[in-house]
């Protein structure tokens, strides 16, 4: 068992010196925005990576890309693991460049619509 | 005593049949002279092996004649309009077929098409959902009439997602019996020797009546049963020269009366140490799934629930419990569920579920929820009554007090033994139980409008901004949620303040596609009397099983707002079949192929306006929304149906 997480840590370690240097080339977010919805991420959370029932939210502010590409590539859970022969090093980074490119949203309190219910339950 | 005597030999249809044949051939024997008188003196005119088309051969082919002989006597089939009309059945569903021919002539005529008024649909299939969703809102039965064999086919599956969700509805399907009296070809495809065989495995009950007494003892026992807790369909197939031939001795026929049955309760001593259980629990929990079956459900719950101050957790296949009250924390069901020592499940469809994770990762990944030592308690109505075939009863789940009754009716007890197992010195922390319970559902909220800011001005619209901007036009109206919101991450009931049966009626039961569109009409139509304004949130794949269900809702007027959900696709089987190339580290190279609706896109607008409703659409900009749901709200008010299409995000 502490053999396989070594090995999980070691290949995790070399994933994320990958995509950092890739992302420090060229990572482009118009491009990850294409890959987003080519590679089916946007089906379970949102073509603005805003999360739904079926996947949790990514985008705006994306957790640090060791994590987000740890899990993309490792993930035992729900979400299948996204492995090179389906997405390439260079796609993740342009993926997380469109992420963090995904604007914040506005506030409540300046929402009219998010406005018209009890914030208190009766 | 089932009349055993012979019938008339000879029969209404027999009698209408032979009178229609003798016109056509009179019809025919005419063109055949003057074609002869035409014909040249010497040469034998060569016998056509079909008729010239001709106006008149048209006719006579296809009309009534001009002199029909009088009927003989009182069909049975008035008799069988007098047995419906004793149970208060409003509205009769059917997509027309000879096999009912007889009982729906003797609907519209001896019957007034009153009290059922008859309800033209386009495939049975919208016959069965549309009394399905009928029911959730109007707590009575629709009668449902389906051709034997073909009509029973399409209504299958519409059958099936009733038996799931616990819905009464009374199905007959006409059939003709009598090989040696049918007519052949079409007729006799569509016959069969037991056409219940078909529903059997998801219908309550199912009879054949060979007497009108005995369609009058099986019309009222069905009703009793389908009305008896756990509700569910039945069927009675009825023989169509039955319903057609003359009534022999109606001074002796008897209409039984119906009477309520009263659901069983709980065993007494299994609802005291359910009682004891949850006053001395630190953490209880209750998930209540279908417990509301009817309008006081939710009430009862709410006075359990506030006794103990226990978070209820809602499986929403009924509104169970306010979503304005300090005690739904469906939201929270995760972190309560693992935290809880006592769980109470109030006819819980899937107990095994709430208590166990499932993962779909290849590994079909299972580990409890729970924490260790918890005390499981389940009332439910499927522990006395179950079909073996269908998996509708889910994976077996073990617990520690199992209470066969139904949850509704055994609710007063429950709340009695909790009031006397509750000590006093139990107050003050129940108390804090409580305050804790309102600081989380604000905490919740908070959150949830958060969530709901994300993709706010995305296009497609996200389901947040659909589920803000349809509730921002009908808030002041008395309005009803008509569908499921599932497939919008059910931003309605995390958002919008559901405080009455109707304003939530849950979903299918069974997850069979095709519920949405017919059940909405149905439940729009049990809201109509009422004055209510019924809204639905309609998925693309759903809608096109059967749209003809959009001409019955403007034929009928019934008012209804449909917004499109219109997401393009299947979205599960999106999800899924990526979730399997990825699994197999195999990129999917041209899409999700087989499982999106566009190229072309489906124009949902036109469709609806090309069956009489008001429709606008696509919307693919949040901004564009507000001002055209307000039109559609005005259009419905009217009391017709609108639909505006929105291009969303999938979930």
């Amino acid at each position: 068992m502490q053999s396989i997480k070594l090995a999980s840590v070691l290949a995790a370690a070399a994933l994320v010196a990958a995509l950092t240097s890739t992302t420090a080339s060229a990572a482009s977010a118009e491009h990850g925005k294409a890959v987003f919805i080519q590679k089916g991420c946007w089906q379970c959370h949102g073509t603005q990576g805003q999360g739904a029932v079926t996947g949790p939210r990514l985008a705006p502010d994306p957790i640090p890309l060791e994590a987000i590409a740890n899990f993309i590539r490792n993930s035992t859970g729900p979400m299948p693991p996204y492995r090179k022969a389906i997405l390439s090093d260079a796609d993740l980074a342009d993926i997380y460049a469109y992420l963090q490119s995904v604007p914040k949203p506005p506030a409540v309190k300046d929402v009219p619509l998010l406005n018209q219910w009890a914030s208190q339950p009766k | 005593m089932p009349d055993k005597s012979p019938r008339l030999a000879v029969s209404r249809r027999k009698f209408l049949g032979t009178v229609a044949v003798a016109g056509a051939a009179s019809a025919v024997g005419d063109l055949d002279n003057k074609a002869l008188a035409a014909a040249p003196a010497k040469a034998e005119p060569a016998k056509p092996s079909a008729l010239p088309p001709s106006a008149k051969v048209a006719a006579a082919e296809t009309s009534a004649p001009d002199a029909q002989a009088p009927v003989m006597g009182t069909p049975n089939s008035d008799f069988m309009v007098d047995v419906i009309k004793t149970l208060d059945i409003d509205y009769v569903a059917a997509n027309p077929a000879n096999s009912f021919r007889g009982l729906h002539e003797s609907l519209l005529t001896h019957g007034g098409n009153k009290k059922p008024e008859f309800l033209t649909c386009m495939h049975e299939e919208s016959s069965v959902a549309m009394a399905h969703g009928y029911f959730k809102v109007a707590g009575k039965p629709m009668l449902v009439l389906c051709h034997g064999t073909v009509g029973l086919q399409h209504a299958s599956m519409a059958v099936y997602n009733a038996w799931c969700d616990q819905v009464p509805i009374v199905i007959i399907g006409g059939n003709d019996l009598d090989a040696s009296k049918r007519p052949p070809f079409v007729p006799t495809y569509h016959s069969a020797q037991d056409i219940g065989a078909l529903l059997r495995d998801f219908v309550k009950w199912d009879d054949m009546p060979v007497s009108a007494q005995h369609f009058a003892e099986s019309f009222v026992r069905a009703y009793k049963l389908s009305m008896t807790p756990p509700y569910e369909p039945v069927l009675l197939s009825l023989d169509s020269d039955l319903q057609e031939e003359p009534i022999e001795n109606r001074d002796k026929l008897t209409i039984p009366r119906y009477v309520p049955t009263s659901p069983p309760q709980g065993d007494s001593n299994a609802v005291r140490e359910a009682a004891r259980l949850l006053v001395q629990a630190e953490n209880p929990v209750i998930v209540a799934d279908r417990l509301a079956r009817t309008p006081a459900g939710m009430g009862l719950l709410v006075e359990l629930a506030e006794l103990l101050n226990a978070p209820v957790v809602d499986r929403r296949s009924r509104l169970n419990m306010p979503t304005t009250h300090y005690l739904h924390q469906t939201g929270r069901g995760k972190v309560l569920v693992h935290n809880a020592d006592v769980i109470l499940g109030l006819e819980l469809s899937d107990f095994y579920g709430t208590v166990n994770t499932y993962i779909d990762n290849g590994e079909n990944t299972r580990h409890p929820k729970t924490k260790p030592g918890v005390k499981l308690i389940s009332i439910s109505s499927r522990d006395y009554y179950l079909k073996s075939n269908y998996q509708d009863f889910q994976r077996f789940q073990s617990v520690d007090v199992s209470i066969a009754g139904d949850a509704e009716a055994t609710m007063p007890a429950l709340i009695e033994a909790v009031k006397k197992a509750l000590p006093a010195d139990r107050k003050a922390a129940l108390e804090k139980r409580g305050e804790a319970m309102r600081k989380a559902w604000s905490a919740t909220r908070a959150r949830t409008l958060q969530a709901a800011t994300y993709a706010w001005d995305a296009s497609p619209v996200s389901t947040a901004r659909l589920a803000s901007e349809v509730w921002a036009q009908i808030k002041d109206e008395d309005w009803s949620l008509v569908s499921s919101d599932r497939m919008i991450s059910s931003w309605a009931s995390r958002l919008w303040p559901m405080e009455k049966h109707y304003q939530f009626i849950g979903g299918p039961g069974g997850f069979g596609i095709g519920y949405g569109s017919p059940a909405a009409v149905g439940a729009a139509l049990a809201n109509r009397p009422h004055g209510r304004f019924s809204v639905n949130i309609q998925t693309d794949g759903d809608m096109m099983y059967a749209p003809g269900v959009l001409w019955t809702a403007a034929h009928h007027r019934i008012p209804l707002l449909n917004v499109m959900h219109n997401n393009h696709g299947y979205h599960q089987e999106v999800m899924h079949v990526q979730r399997m190339a990825d699994r197999r580290n195999r990129p999917l190279p041209d899409g999700p192929i087989g499982t999106q609706i566009n190229g072309p896109n489906i124009d949902y607008a036109k469709l609806a306006q090309s069956m009489g409703w008001w429709a606008s659409g696509p919307i693919t900009d949040p901004k564009d929304l507000a001002p055209t749901l307000k039109r559609a709200v005005e259009v419905v008010k009217t009391g017709e149906p609108a639909l505006v299409d929105v291009y969303t995000q999938p979930r």
